[in-house]
């Protein structure tokens, strides 16, 4: 058993790229289920993108050979950009209106 | 690279995921979210690294450029923006941590466990590794020009949108002060 973990830590392949996003996907959702503060929540879900873009390229160079994972990642990376635009607009406007950012505490949807 | 003993190759992979994993424990669990903001610049290299480890050369410096130079740089207004600044502490609190460490273990096991597990199809190596620039950018002239263009409109619309929904809210607190 200890020989088979030793053996497959020597070779780093698909199953390492997995759980390597495994573990970066479960710390993002950590942190948005716990984090009080909205900008904290948005870099869980960076986080969790980079997990997701992490197995799309593990298969597309594993498992394909194709560069259709790379597309989607790309594709992945251009909205990441967009809904961080969006995601700190609207927690600008949230502070402005209510003096905190913290989610918990935004609990009105009318001023 | 499928030598017994451990080469290079192997040690500098584990040295970069062992860069994003610690620096991503380092964005979850820190109390303070500027070092949070900083330790995501470490995950990102980190991840980028690995994109090159997954002959992803155009992805990885893609992941430079628009993550550590764009959405870094924009989280880290965010940060100065939403908290005062005369106040050192820029703290963040948690709530409901124990729902959240079983929700997310269970999750993150499962996933763990499926891909330790799991026989995953893998073929072989091609001997060859090119670059993939060319090619991304043939794909998407040819058989993502659709999605292509309208994630340039998605990116218009979400700038144009974000400039407004920034701005709008001041103005219209002006006008009802006034009114």
């Amino acid at each position: 058993m200890i020989v088979d973990v030793l053996t497959w830590l020597q070779q780093p392949g698909l199953s390492h790229f997995l759980i390597v996003s495994a573990i970066v996907f479960a710390l993002g959702l950590y942190a948005i289920l716990t984090r009080k503060n909205a900008i904290m929540v948005l870099m869980g879900i960076e986080l969790i993108l980079n997990a997701a873009n992490i197995n799309f390229l593990a298969f597309s160079r594993y498992s394909t050979h194709s560069l259709d994972g790379h597309i989607v990642a790309l594709f992945v990376i251009i909205l990441a950009a967009a809904e961080v635009a969006i995601g700190l607009a609207i927690v600008l406007n949230i502070v402005q209106n209510f003096n905190t950012a913290n989610v918990d505490e935004i609990d009105r949807l009318k001023e | 690279m499928m030598r017994e003993s451990i080469d290079v190759y192997t040690v500098l992979f584990y040295f970069f995921v062992s860069i994003t994993l610690v620096s991503a424990c380092v964005v979850v669990f820190s109390r303070h979210i500027v070092r949070s903001a900083f330790a995501l610049l470490f995950t990102f290299f980190g991840v980028a690294a690995l994109y090159v480890y997954l002959f992803a050369d155009f992805l990885a410096i893609t992941q430079l450029l628009v993550y550590v130079g764009g959405i870094l740089v924009l989280i880290l207004f965010g940060v100065m923006l939403t908290n005062k600044q005369i106040n050192v502490d820029i703290k963040t609190g948690t709530l409901h941590i124990v729902p959240a460490i079983i929700l997310a273990a269970a999750i993150g096991g499962t996933l763990v466990g499926i891909a330790w597990s799991n026989p995953w199809m893998v073929l072989p190596t091609s001997s060859s590794v090119k670059t993939t620039a060319p090619q991304i950018g043939e794909l998407l002239l040819t058989t993502y020009l659709l999605p292509f263009e309208v994630a340039s409109m998605v990116l218009m619309v979400a700038l144009v949108g974000a400039v407004v929904i920034a701005r709008r809210e001041k103005n219209k607190k002006e006008t009802t002060r006034d009114s």
